[in-house]
């Protein structure tokens, strides 16, 4: 037993217990904070596997914004955790039988595929480093489809910012536009009076 | 030495964990979400063990935009959360039936 396979064991299995945990945890920030351990074993699991490009974008892009995005929504949102859980045991039996039969037809089929005995890495693996390939592969093959990814990711940040933007009725605020395109007849009434002792009487009071 | 099988077995058990997840937790929209993307996440270790193992970058490619899918993903999810607990004080999918379905 090397230290790969140490190393493989203890960050495979702290990843399934934490993903264990995201689904049974009770209280919903305990489930974004496993879920961000079971990012970072996967990330763990992927430098393994010489990925280091992708570990370190899952963990500063999505551990550093998706998951505190996940959290503060959690944290803001004032959820009754009991009811939601109604029905959770209820349901358990049906779900780990689901749950297993997946597990095993997805191993069964991808482990013993033709591709199976092909183990050491090909060519193409090593020769340069793992993020250089990647940009070299992402700028000139993918280059449509990484600017696609980006109009995805655009029209993602547009849709969030108008889903979530409201004007609130019971706030007040100044419209600069307003203010500056203003006449002189919607400020200003003149009022014609009588200049005897009764208006002096009135304006003083 | 660590096979492909090895990772294929951690994919297809995390996939079957968010799958559970789903199952348990149908009234909780939160926690739904992230079943979701442990399911995408189990997608990725996939994709990236055969990257691995059969020498290929094209599949390590692809995890990047389904990582970038997924972000996008998440954020029109909490988005659309936060709406509707603004609207109707509850996240529990069985109390969202406005639409009549």
């Amino acid at each position: 037993m090397d230290v790969t396979t140490i190393l493989f064991l203890v960050f495979a299995g702290m990843l399934l217990t934490a993903a264990s945990g995201v689904i049974t945890a009770r209280n919903p920030v305990h489930a974004v904070l496993l879920l961000v351990l079971a990012f970072f074993s996967a990330a763990c699991l992927w430098v393994l596997l010489r990925a280091e490009f992708l570990a370190i974008v899952l963990v500063l892009v999505y551990v550093g914004a998706v998951m505190v995005l996940f959290l503060f929504v959690v944290m803001m949102l004032d959820i009754n955790v009991d009811r939601l859980r109604e029905g959770f045991w209820r349901h358990l039996p049906l779900a780990a039988f689901v749950g297993a039969a997946i597990a095993l037809q997805l191993w069964l089929v991808l482990s013993h595929g033709a591709w199976q005995g092909k183990r050491a890495p090909g060519p193409g693996i090593g020769q340069a480093s793992n993020t250089e390939a990647l940009g070299r592969l992402m700028f000139t093959e993918y280059l449509y489809p990484v600017q696609l990814a980006g109009l995805v990711l655009l029209v993602g940040m547009i849709a969030a910012v108008v889903l979530t933007l409201r004007r609130r009725k019971d706030s007040k605020y100044q419209r600069p536009g307003e203010q500056v395109r203003v006449r002189r007849g919607e400020r200003v009434r003149l009022v014609a009076m009588a200049a005897d002792g009764e208006a002096k009487q009135d304006a003083r009071r | 030495m660590v096979s492909l099988s090895w990772y294929l077995g951690v994919g297809a058990l995390l996939f079957a964990i968010g799958v559970v997840g789903i199952f348990l937790n149908r009234r909780n929209l939160i926690v739904l979400l992230m079943a979701i993307e442990l399911m995408l996440l189990a997608v990725n270790m996939n994709f990236v063990a055969f990257s691995h193992y059969l020498g290929d970058y094209h599949g390590q490619v692809f995890v990047f935009f389904i990582l970038t899918v997924a972000a996008a993903e998440a954020a029109i999810g909490l988005a659309i959360l936060v709406t509707l607990f603004r609207n109707l004080e509850t996240i529990n999918v069985d109390e969202l039936d406005r639409l009549k379905g």
